[in-house]
């Protein structure tokens, strides 16, 4: 037990902790505060693991900007209390969470448990930091990147044309 | 990072994808469900970037490691562009549905239903 293991432990908990969470608070501020937790503590896995640059980048995005967007249409939907939703029976969700475990049990002895033997990582951790990453963008995938620009170009337009609509 | 095995990392990814997917099964609330679409999202994204940095596979053997590496934070980085485009997207729609019909419970709308 390394100090590694310890915290990659207890992150992981962390983790399952706040994605539990955000099914199940039912208000759904409390829902995207668990969500940006969880968000930054993924953000933290991947430092782990020697990505500075998408590591950085997820917590920029995710954390800085998606949750931003999330509690700004929360905040003027103005789902107060008595507006919040009645939710499904327990006995429909008791079922949810059975099929769950059920392909969770699928996934892990047929997917996950056959990679027993992939305990340390082989790969070099210099690939991780942002020159690197900039020259695969920039050279390899520069396509993508660019259908990329375009995609996000669509959303911007296509968004504040839902939002401007009137009537 | 010396001792972590590939498996802890597959399994946290499994189960935040599997509380997802309960999550936009279940939730009437279509923000709520968007926010499990992004918990899915990072499943897959961590699953992406430890299989690049853990690969030690024969199957893609002709593939040389650094390329792997690459392309595991290429689909990471390109998923996240598509989430971003996404979430835009549809919050947009959230609130168009919202402010015609003065209601976001997801088992209201079924005006599409044939």
């Amino acid at each position: 037990m390394t100090v590694e293991t310890v915290a990659f432990v207890i992150l992981s908990l962390l983790a399952v902790i706040s994605a539990v969470g955000v099914i199940a608070f039912k208000s759904p501020v409390r829902s995207a505060i668990c969500l940006a937790g969880n968000f930054f503590i993924l953000g933290v896995l991947y430092f782990m693991m020697n990505y500075d640059l998408i590591g950085i980048s997820q917590i920029l995005v995710y954390t800085g900007l998606i949750m931003m967007l999330f509690l700004f249409v929360i905040l003027l939907l103005n789902l107060s209390a008595p507006q919040m939703l009645q939710e499904k029976s327990y006995i429909k969700w008791w079922g949810a969470v059975a099929v769950a475990g059920a392909l969770g049990i699928v996934v892990f002895s047929q997917v996950i448990m056959p990679l027993e033997w992939a305990v340390n990582p082989t790969s070099n951790p210099e690939l991780g930091t942002t020159k690197s990453v900039g020259t695969a963008l920039f050279s390899n995938y520069v396509y993508g990147f660019e259908i990329c620009s375009i995609l996000l170009l669509v959303g911007i337009v296509g968004s504040i044309l839902l939002a401007k609509r009137r009537g | 990072m010396e001792g972590i095995p590939l498996m802890g990392f597959l399994a946290l990814g499994a189960v935040m994808f599997l509380i997802g997917a309960v999550g936009v099964v279940m939730k009437r609330n279509p923000i709520v469900i968007f926010m499990c679409i992004e918990l899915m999202l990072n499943a897959a994204n961590l699953t992406f970037l430890s299989f690049a940095r853990y690969h030690e596979f024969p199957l893609i053997g002709m593939i040389s490691k650094d390329a792997t590496v690459m392309n595991g934070q290429m689909a990471v980085v390109f998923v996240m562009a598509v989430a971003a485009a996404e979430v835009a997207i549809g919050l947009g729609i959230i609130m168009a549905i919202f402010r015609t019909k003065e209601t976001i419970d997801i088992d209201e709308m079924n005006i599409l239903r044939g």
